[in-house]
């Protein structure tokens, strides 16, 4: 007899792929890398199976391209990486941003710079999740902490991308990717997915790029019957090239706007043993998990500790970290890098209670005795 | 009564000690407790060395790596050198018999022919870690999993070829311990 | 040839709200746009099934003016998002125009392995041996020896075959025509169209503004004149090898049809699918 409530054990990259299969994912282009593999390889299996297809690319570059090139033929895409792929990447991230391809990136972070340590976790793409490729641009980046989340976050990531008609980054680490633990998959009829608007007008009428009122421009795809243009150029309302200045200047206000000004559909957190905590720690990814442990063993030592833990990391949830920081006498945030995540925080935070570091970039998680140890000073640590 | 127990599996890359880890994980999961199962590896698919973690938990498992390590499994001197210093002190050693160890220590230690058994008396040394499995179910203990999950976990994890080999390995390990 | 008349072709195949094109007076690439237009015309697509996509460059800016479904993409990636569309949608006709520069310095990885692959992908390069966009430097194409503001005491570097390149990565149908040889540039764009895999067409183009100029080469008159009197077909070659001494082949190279990527996906999942 089996108890297991329908849960079944499985890695975070393998329930990343059940998350997208579930959104409704068709195309996946990807290139081998450590610790993201698992994904391009479940996928390679899934996919044919439902009618769907996978592609292995010659690189990173090639592959963000292919589902760029996928999603406008009309199929839910997606490709899975690391730092050194993630990095490639960037020159078609923004290409999808402008010219408003919705699609997927899952970077499986590993420690860096360059080829860095390959097997371990880190949390140092943080930045380049935001600032990545050049130019303004919406940056939405999501973060699990379980395998759990990470099969939900991932439909989430691409009904996101769908609704907003945008690149959409899941930001696993090692920790997340690699480790197993139990996931519910749920029935088809427990999961929202969320598809492209389509035009509905007839295709001569069809403006490729004129927004609705959500900012967010209809999306017919190739082989539609609606002929149009799509470049990596700034582009009027027909998504012709211009000069315009002031069109110009409008369109990447749009595609920035539709997205910072929609922030509330788009804000995930969660608040930890946050009632009366003193102390905040801001902790996301695996190392939220380390936060908890840490939380719990200092409540019992009557210390007023909880965590903020931000799941959309981008955009930066700058409201509630402010509430936060209202009600806090000290935040920490603790993060597998140099502390990239703690100069948005200190942007915020930094002016109402002292914000704090703390950090690690050995390739290892950080522990909850190092949690406690900082925030205490050693004082309760054994 | 059971609350928790952190175990820590490790051998050389290639003994698969990850995939024993994930049996007993599957089975805890299949039994209807928490379980977490992480791993670290170098870039050797064979040799180097290997270390893969198990926590099960009545209660949520928070921090998914073993920090307070009940039972240490070491199939190779190198795994024992590197961990024996993170087994608790009223822990369990499990080691194979070929490991030179140090036996003045508290925890409590079972120097067993986990890699002679699979060799000679199930007839080849890739079964190793399933006899592993089986010393550490023995310590585990039925009441937290029962047997026939351990066998399911087994059986779907395991190359359909080798599951009666593999099952055989699983028996033999538990005898080492149970005699 | 049996084209509809020019006026019509025009009407009924470019976006003529978009003229005046931007490239310059005597440039190829406005020759071999129409073989490509004429090409599709004559094979009989479908306009809504065509997907013309392009790298960046010169050439790269066609596609904005012919009435396709059309993708203008990423210096070097055209191939990469194409593959992308081929895979996710195999009904679509999808033609690739690059450059010289575009499709074999920073794209070449792409060209070799789409060729590799045999996907169904009709691939154009406008080679004018030169990068226009950024006036005038040195390619992968421009002669050994040549002058560009980038070379300015001489190419130092070799210069691809690229039909060579495409050929001997995979590609299954190869041919060379020129802005001057239009028909039959236009014929071997139709032929790579038919072919069910990845076809290679490259049509020498000319840049009197910038190669023209920095190699004394004369006007586009004299250079158009210079194919002319160069280019011999493969075909006069095989039978008379003297009379391709010294000179640009052009012709069909190569065709030999062999199973098509997509194809061969479908046949995974017909046999997999659930």
């Amino acid at each position: 007899m089996s108890n297991n409530n329908g849960y079944k054990l499985v890695q975070g990259n393998e329930a990343c792929v059940e998350g997208a299969l579930a959104a409704g994912m068709r195309f996946y282009a990807g290139y081998p890398i450590t610790p993201s593999t698992e994904i391009a390889e479940i996928s390679a299996q899934k996919l044919p199976q439902i009618g769907g297809k996978f592609i292995q690319m010659e690189d990173e570059l090639a592959s963000m391209a292919a589902i760029i090139g996928g999603s406008l033929a009309g199929l839910k895409s997606m490709t899975a990486t690391s730092g050194p792929g993630f990095s490639l990447m960037q020159e078609n991230i923004g290409y999808a941003a402008l010219a408003e391809i919705p699609c997927v990136i899952v970077n499986v972070q590993r420690g860096g710079p360059s080829t860095g340590m390959p097997t371990s976790p880190a949390q140092g793409d943080i930045m380049q999740a935001k600032w990545g490729t050049h130019g303004d641009h919406p940056s939405i980046s999501l973060t699990p902490n379980s395998v759990q989340e990470t099969y939900e976050y991932t439909i989430k990531a691409f009904n996101i991308a769908e609704k907003y008609r945008t690149p959409v980054v899941l930001l696993m680490d090692e920790t997340v990717g690699h480790m197993r633990e139990k996931l519910k998959i749920k029935d088809s009829s427990e999961i929202e997915v969320i598809n492209r608007k389509k035009p509905t007008c007839e295709p001569k009428d069809y403006v490729a790029y004129r927004p609705d009122e959500d900012m967010v421009p209809q999306m017919a795809s190739f082989g539609e019957g609606y002929r149009y243009h799509v470049t990596g150029l700034t582009h009027d309302e027909t998504g012709f090239p211009t000069n315009n200045n002031d069109v110009s200047g409008k369109l990447v206000q749009r595609i920035v706007d539709k997205v910072e000004k929609n922030i509330d559909d788009i804000t995930y957190y969660e608040e930890y043993r946050m009632e009366d905590a003193e102390i905040v720690i801001v902790a996301f990814g695996g190392v939220s998990r380390a936060a908890k442990s840490a939380i719990d063993d200092m409540r019992e030592k009557n210390i007023k500790v909880g965590m903020f833990r931000p799941i959309t990391i981008w955009p930066f949830l700058e409201k509630q970290i402010n509430d936060v920081a209202q009600k806090a006498k000290e935040i920490y945030v603790a993060e597998m890098n140099l502390g990239q995540y703690f100069l948005e925080v200190d942007r915020v935070a930094g002016k109402k209670c002292p914000v704090k570091k703390i950090n690690k970039i050995n390739g290892e998680l950080i522990t909850p005795n190092e949690i406690t140890y900082a925030v205490t000073g050693g004082a309760i640590n054994d | 009564m059971f609350q928790k127990m952190e175990l820590r599996l490790s051998g050389s890359g290639g003994q698969g000690v990850i995939l024993a880890a994930i049996i007993l994980a599957d089975a805890a999961i299949e039994q209807g407790i928490n379980a977490i199962q992480t791993q670290s590896y170098g870039p050797e698919a064979r040799g180097g060395s290997s270390k893969a973690e198990v926590i099960i938990s009545k209660d949520e498992i928070k921090f998914p790596k073993v920090t307070n390590c009940d039972i240490l499994l070491c199939l190779t001197q190198n795994s024992y050198d590197k961990y024996i210093a993170s087994l608790n002190k009223n822990g369990i050693l499990v080691v194979d018999e070929s490991v030179n160890v140090n036996m003045n220590e508290s925890y409590k230690i079972y120097k067993l022919p986990i890699l002679d058994t699979a060799q000679n008396k199930i007839g080849t040394h890739m079964v190793a870690n399933i006899v592993s499995v089986g010393t550490l179910y023995a310590l585990i203990g039925e009441d937290v999993i029962s047997k026939d999950v351990m066998i399911r976990s087994i059986t779907n994890r395991v190359p359909p070829v080798t599951v009666d080999k593999n099952i055989y390995a699983f028996e033999e390990g538990i005898k080492l311990i149970r005699g | 040839m049996t084209n509809t008349n020019c006026n019509e072709m025009t009407q009924k195949y470019y976006r003529v709200d978009r003229m005046p094109h931007i490239w310059c007076p005597g440039c190829g690439h406005g020759t071999l746009m129409n073989t490509v237009v004429r090409a599709i015309d004559k094979v009989g697509l479908n306009k809504d099934d065509v997907v013309v996509v392009s790298g960046i460059g010169c050439s790269s800016r066609a596609p904005g003016y012919m009435d396709f479904n059309t993708l203008h993409t990423t210096h070097g990636r055209a191939l990469a998002f194409a593959t992308g569309i081929k895979m996710a949608n195999p009904k679509l006709h999808v033609i690739v125009i690059m450059g010289d520069g575009d499709s074999s310095a920073i794209g070449g990885n792409h060209l070799i392995h789409a060729a590799r692959r045999n996907i169904d992908i009709t691939t154009i390069v406008f080679n004018n041996n030169i990068y226009g966009m950024t006036g005038g430097q040195f390619s992968p194409t421009t002669p050994y020896g040549d002058f560009a503001t980038t070379a300015p005491f001489g190419n130092i570097d070799k210069a691809f075959d690229l039909c060579s390149l495409a050929q001997g990565a995979g590609a299954t149908y190869v041919g060379r025509g020129t802005a001057y040889h239009a028909p039959l540039m236009q014929k071997l764009i139709e032929k790579g169209l038919e072919n069910k895999g990845f076809s290679f067409i490259e049509g020498l183009s000319l840049c009197p503004t910038y190669y023209g100029r920095k190699n004394k080469k004369g006007n586009a008159f004299k250079m158009h004149s210079y194919f002319k009197d160069n280019c011999v077909d493969i075909k006069v070659v095989e039978k008379n090898p003297e009379k391709g001494e010294n000179k640009i082949l052009i012709g069909e190279f190569y065709n030999s049809p062999k199973t098509e990527y997509t194809e061969g996906y479908q046949v995974i999942i017909d046999k997999f699918q659930k």
